[in-house]
């Protein structure tokens, strides 16, 4: 009897994790078919032509070079933004900061940022960049609204990099008389720096996605040009994907365009994150502490 | 390391310790960036926001049902569509949450080590997809299948944007759910399977609960990313500012809303104010999500074995 008891209970276990695999399989397999239809749909369009070219015919010809350009601009203006501050901030949390209200404080700053949504980012970069700072909707107004943006990403990743340095690296560097300013510039630092970058391109990729943020503070819905200067427009990836799909008059005229720039979209944000995995699992694998 | 015993005043070095306290000075406000950061979009939000309450009063904007904002009186009722973004953010719970915790648990608890490596970082890749991919696809694919289907007159719909929306959820949940579980003695887990427990009882009796504010804090943070999702509920959700009475009715979420909005309205008009004003409460609320899930992380924590 107790046998059978325990055999119902096997079963019951088979059939729950049957289920929990079947879930993965659903989740997977959403990323899969997403992926694949996108690339099935877009590849025909895909061509050196559609990366160089520019939009012709009130958008229904033509490539998508100008918003390529303003995606990789703007992307590269929120890194050098996100960037010395995330990272500054994050030696801060982990090689300065001390349990007790500040460290709290700061703390639920960055906690609350990485909450705020996109599309408020979007409103506080104009209310604050394009208006109160009169930079126009302009390139400079959208890589530091996505630069706040992705702040809290680039600091999360920048602390964890730290952390994992061993503190002997450090006890040795001020046994040896280095003040902590030293330690952290030629000890802590370079020992974290892959760390730092994998996940900085993580931001990257985030950045480049993000369309609420730059709907008013940067991008613009067709140009013919390259942006001259920050204080330029751009077009831009995501934002030109929504245009076409949404606002245009040729709306289904249009739809291979859409597929070919949501499968250069999709290239961009996921080939970053996926090289950023695959360092990352590469140097957990031959870390030499 | 001991970081107390470099600050202490050295008189052979006097320049040098002035210096390291300008360097933790300027370290400290980096930091504080974040939290300055936050002051600023409060201010920013409030300083455009707050003028929509000169000629509206609070009660009518926040319980008026009416969103005609370029009507001649315009009505700035935003009942509707905070209905519009519970409910889409309730649906997409449904969705992702379940979906979301057992993935966690496969991968923490049933997965092998080989699975595993490929899963997590498929987890990753799902997370990074851009929302206006997820938006584009729901629109051109979901849509026009839901339509045929369904037989509904259209297929851009509150259960449409709740599917794309779990999908951008459940990333969120799983990690941090998945996180939770791991943090779970281990101690705990071999004691209950010394027992006799199956792996199944223990993954439910032992580690469910011991990871249960874990993934509470990963759901509610998941749900707070539902709502504050601007792409996909601008693109499928269908843009109807109402009161929706079933999944297969089209709604107007807040953040679709400025979105769909802000483009075309003059600056410093009433409906430029009042888009803001949309912005303050679509901050409140999921700052309000942020704080919940802090204060759940932090209070229920599992310390360790003792603790249970």
């Amino acid at each position: 009897m107790s046998l059978d008891g325990l055999g119902l209970r096997k079963l019951r276990e088979k059939v729950a994790f049957g289920l929990l695999r079947l879930a993965m399989l659903v989740v997977v397999g959403a990323l899969g078919g997403i992926l694949l239809h996108v690339v099935l749909q877009g590849a025909g369009v895909l061509g050196w032509r559609f990366l160089t070219d520019v939009p012709r015919e009130a958008m229904t010809q033509g490539g998508i070079f100008p918003a390529i350009v303003g995606t990789l601009y703007l992307t590269a203006g929120a890194l050098l933004v996100a960037l010395p501050l995330g990272v500054s901030a994050a030696i801060y949390l982990s090689e300065y900061a001390r349990e007790g209200k500040t460290l709290a404080v700061v703390r639920l700053g960055i906690g609350n940022l990485a909450g705020v949504p996109s599309v408020v980012f979007g409103l506080f970069g104009l209310g604050l960049f394009v208006v109160f700072f009169k930079m126009g909707v302009s390139l400079l107004a959208g890589s530091l609204t996505l630069g706040l943006l992705i702040l809290p990403t680039v600091i999360g990743a920048s602390e964890e990099a730290l952390r994992q340095v061993p503190s002997t690296f450090r006890e040795a560097s001020l046994a040896l008389g280095a003040t902590r300013w030293q330690t952290i510039r030629k000890v802590v630092l370079p020992a974290a720096l892959p760390g730092i970058l994998t996940g900085s391109i993580l931001g990257l990729g985030r950045a480049a996605g993000e369309t609420a943020p730059i709907m008013f503070t940067a991008a613009t819905f067709y140009s013919l040009r390259l942006p001259e200067s920050p204080f330029s427009q751009v077009m831009a990836l995501p934002y030109h994907i929504y245009v076409l799909a949404t606002a245009g008059t040729h709306i289904e005229q249009t739809r291979p365009l859409q597929y070919g720039t949501v499968l250069v979209l999709i290239s961009l944000v996921l080939g970053l994150s996926l090289f950023a995995i695959i360092i990352r699992t590469r140097m957990r694998r031959t870390k030499k502490w | 390391m001991g970081p107390a015993a470099l600050s202490e005043p050295n008189r052979l070095h006097g320049s040098k310790t002035r210096r390291e306290k300008w360097i933790q000075r300027f370290f400290l406000a980096a930091g504080g960036f974040s939290v300055l950061a936050m002051l600023l979009i409060v201010v920013f939000l409030f300083k455009e926001g707050i003028w929509l309450f000169a000629t509206v009063s609070i009660p009518d904007f926040l319980f008026g049902q009416a969103w005609y904002p370029t009507y001649d009186p315009a009505d700035f009722g935003i009942a509707s569509l905070i209905v519009g973004s519970l409910a889409v953010t309730a649906v997409s719970s449904l969705i992702a949450v379940p979906l979301g915790v057992a993935v966690a648990l496969y991968l923490a608890e049933v997965a092998t080590h080989r699975v595993r490596e490929w899963m997590k970082p498929a987890v990753e890749l799902l997370a990074s997809l851009p929302s206006v991919v997820l938006g584009f696809v729901g629109m051109v694919v979901l849509a026009p299948l839901m339509q045929e289907w369904l037989d509904i007159p259209s297929g851009l719909n509150i259960l449409n944007a709740s599917l794309m929306l779990a999908i951008m959820a459940i990333p969120t949940i799983t990690s941090i759910s998945e996180d939770a579980l791991h943090a779970v003695p281990r101690e705990l887990k071999e004691a209950s399977l010394a027992l006799g427990a199956t792996r199944w009882e223990t993954l439910t009796r032992v580690l469910l609960p011991g990871a249960l504010s874990g993934i509470g804090t990963g759901v509610i943070l998941g749900m707070s990313r539902a709502m504050g999702e601007t792409m996909v509920v601008l693109m499928v959700a269908g843009g109807a500012a109402q009161i929706p009475s079933s999944i297969f009715d089209s709604v107007r979420p807040l953040p679709a809303t400025i979105a769909a909005e802000m483009g075309e309205t003059p600056f410093g008009s009433e409906h430029y104010y009042a888009l803001f004003a949309i912005g303050m409460v679509l901050f409140l609320i999921t700052l309000g999500f942020n704080l919940v899930a802090a204060h759940i992380s932090r209070r229920y924590q599992q310390k360790g074995a003792s603790t249970l």
